[in-house]
């Protein structure tokens, strides 16, 4: 088998692949090559036409092909080298790369390998939904794919299990085609998606929204004839009597996106069972050293503008490391229960750094703190936070004490 | 009278609550900048949106265009500027920021293309 040996390999031609590409560029790296397993580049934004992207990357709101575009345009400009319809199918953790295209095997050795792989849909097999097996169940991504790239309509009267922010656009997106869609079900108490896309997808055209209510049935032959749903308890647990059928062709599932990191089990870096994706340090570096991540795979952003940031933040990172000077990282981020993750999960005590994270549960006025042994770090007050929104904090180095971990809490002011 | 509205501006949603006298903003309390303010005034007088849809591509390397308006329409002509765009059939090269209809519907908002799509290889 061909053996070539880059300075940096990444693996996905999204918008963090794409943005690590022009940054490490940016930042004097020459020798980089990216690895793309569809035809074109770009990712999920080529589907994503709804407009919205871009306001905090380029002050202005673009469409998600628009949005890609910017950074094909400037890796095409700059000449970075990517090879696409090619799939990486295996990373060892002293970084050889193995890729599977139409012209055969090929194996890279990389100095440094960067992950952006991106995430991947949960389905109903993920759900457990009982009832038959018939066609028209589609998860919301696949159904803008065929609708937005292909030309294939789905159905003509649509339930959508889930109220994340895909399942919403593409209530909108199918509305706006013909489709009947007949409700939004959500089985949280609160929406799972930006309260944005609630008011301009849902709202709009009156599409209504049943909190605290699931799937329990799915029903029809060889076509999908209608669904039983049912109204869940505290617990999430479906309330007997509370049975109803809506008839419909097409369900649409729109609950929950996992990153995407069978390649990273592969090179041996640990995954946060909180994240799915791999424990970073403050560099972005997995546990499997000369191997970094960022965006999607690393953990599921709500906004893709902060998928660009991070990864650009991770090819500042990547030029440390090629230069030999990432420092160790040896302070543990914590977190209480009001919590869901943070990333980056370990630090090394010696810079400023930035926590992304994400609450548990909706919560009213709040304050986020920062805790290293009975030492109130930082402090950050949010009029609201929900899951839904990724927040972030910035720790300030000077204030930490010891090497003993830091804590992050959110309290209701 | 006071009234709830979610500002759809931008990703941070913000929740806003809002005091009208005769169809009139007075008060408003919740959001983060005044583009908010903008916001529910407009929602007052005549709400308007904007839309992404794609139009057909014949000879393409994809059978579809993705585009959007370039300027905000009334929210209750959307399906009047969806049947007018669904009438509009390309041929290939198309490229993004090309103009598939100028003015639709005399609404002082074009319809642009947002992706380049090549010739199909033959």
């Amino acid at each position: 088998m061909e053996m070539i040996r880059k300075r940096v390999v990444i693996i996905g031609g999204g918008p963090g692949g794409l943005a690590a590409a022009c940054e490490l560029h940016r930042k004097g790296i020459r020798d980089i090559l990216v690895l793309e397993r569809e035809h074109q580049l770009g990712g999920i934004l080529r589907q994503c036409i709804h407009d919205g992207f871009g306001l905090t990357r380029f002050g202005q709101t673009l469409s998600g092909p628009e949005y890609a575009d910017r950074f094909i345009d400037e890796v095409k400009k700059l000449g970075i080298e990517c090879i696409t319809d090619t799939t990486v199918i295996d990373i060892t953790p002293d970084r050889v790369i193995t890729s599977a295209s139409a012209s055969g095997l090929l194996q890279i050795s990389a100095d440094a390998i960067v992950l952006t792989m991106g995430c991947r849909e949960r389905t109903r097999g993920a759900l457990s939904i009982p009832g038959n097996r018939p066609a028209g169940v589609y998860t919301a991504g696949v159904a803008q794919a065929y609708i937005n790239l292909k030309n294939i309509m789905v159905g003509r009267k649509a339930v959508i299990l889930g109220s994340g922010d895909i399942g919403m656009i593409m209530a909108r997106r199918l509305t706006l085609e013909g489709v009947k869609v007949v409700a939004v079900f959500e089985i949280m108490p609160y929406p799972s998606g930006l309260p944005r896309n609630v008011e301009q997808c849902l709202n709009d055209y009156g599409i209504p929204l049943y909190l605290s209510h699931t799937v329990t049935s799915i029903n029809g032959k060889s076509r999908l004839e209608s669904v039983t749903v049912s109204e869940v308890d505290a617990s999430l647990k479906p309330i007997p009597g509370t049975e109803k059928e809506y008839e419909c062709d097409t369900l649409i599932l729109s609950v929950g996106l996992i990153p995407e990191n069978e390649l990273s089990l592969k090179a041996g870096i640990e995954l946060d069972p909180r994240t799915r994706g791999p424990v970073v340090d403050e560099d972005y570096q997995t546990t499997t050293p000369g191997i970094f991540a960022a965006g999607n795979v690393l953990h599921v952003h709500d906004l893709v503008d902060f998928v660009s940031l991070e990864a650009e933040n991770l090819a500042r990172a990547v030029v440390a490391y090629l230069d030999g000077s990432l420092p160790s990282c040896g302070i543990t981020i914590e977190t209480d229960s009001s919590i869901g993750y943070t990333v980056p999960q370990h630090i090394s005590g010696e810079k400023d750094i930035t926590l992304s994270l994400r609450v548990r549960r909706p919560m009213k006025p709040c304050t986020l703190e920062l805790w290293q042994d009975s030492k109130l770090l930082a402090t950050k007050t949010l009029r609201k936070a929900i899951p839904a929104e990724m927040e972030q904090i910035t720790l300030p180095v000077g204030q930490l004490v010891n090497t003993n971990s830091v804590k992050v809490v959110a309290r209701n002011a | 009278m006071l009234r709830e509205f979610t500002c759809i501006c931008c990703p941070n949603g913000c929740t806003m609550e809002a005091v009208v006298e005769d169809g009139v903003l007075t008060k408003i309390a919740g959001n983060l900048c005044k583009r908010g303010r903008t916001y529910v005034e407009q929602e007052l007088i005549a709400p308007t949106r904007t839309i992404s849809t794609s139009v057909r591509v014949d000879d393409g390397e994809l059978p579809l265009v993705s585009v959007r308006l370039t300027a905000p329409i009334p929210r209750e002509r959307i399906f009047d500027a969806m049947a007018e765009i669904r009438k509009q059939r390309l041929t290939a090269p198309v490229v993004t920021g090309q103009v598939i209809i100028k003015d639709v519907l005399g609404m002082q908002s074009d319809v642009i293309a947002t992706k380049t799509v090549r010739k199909a290889e033959p």
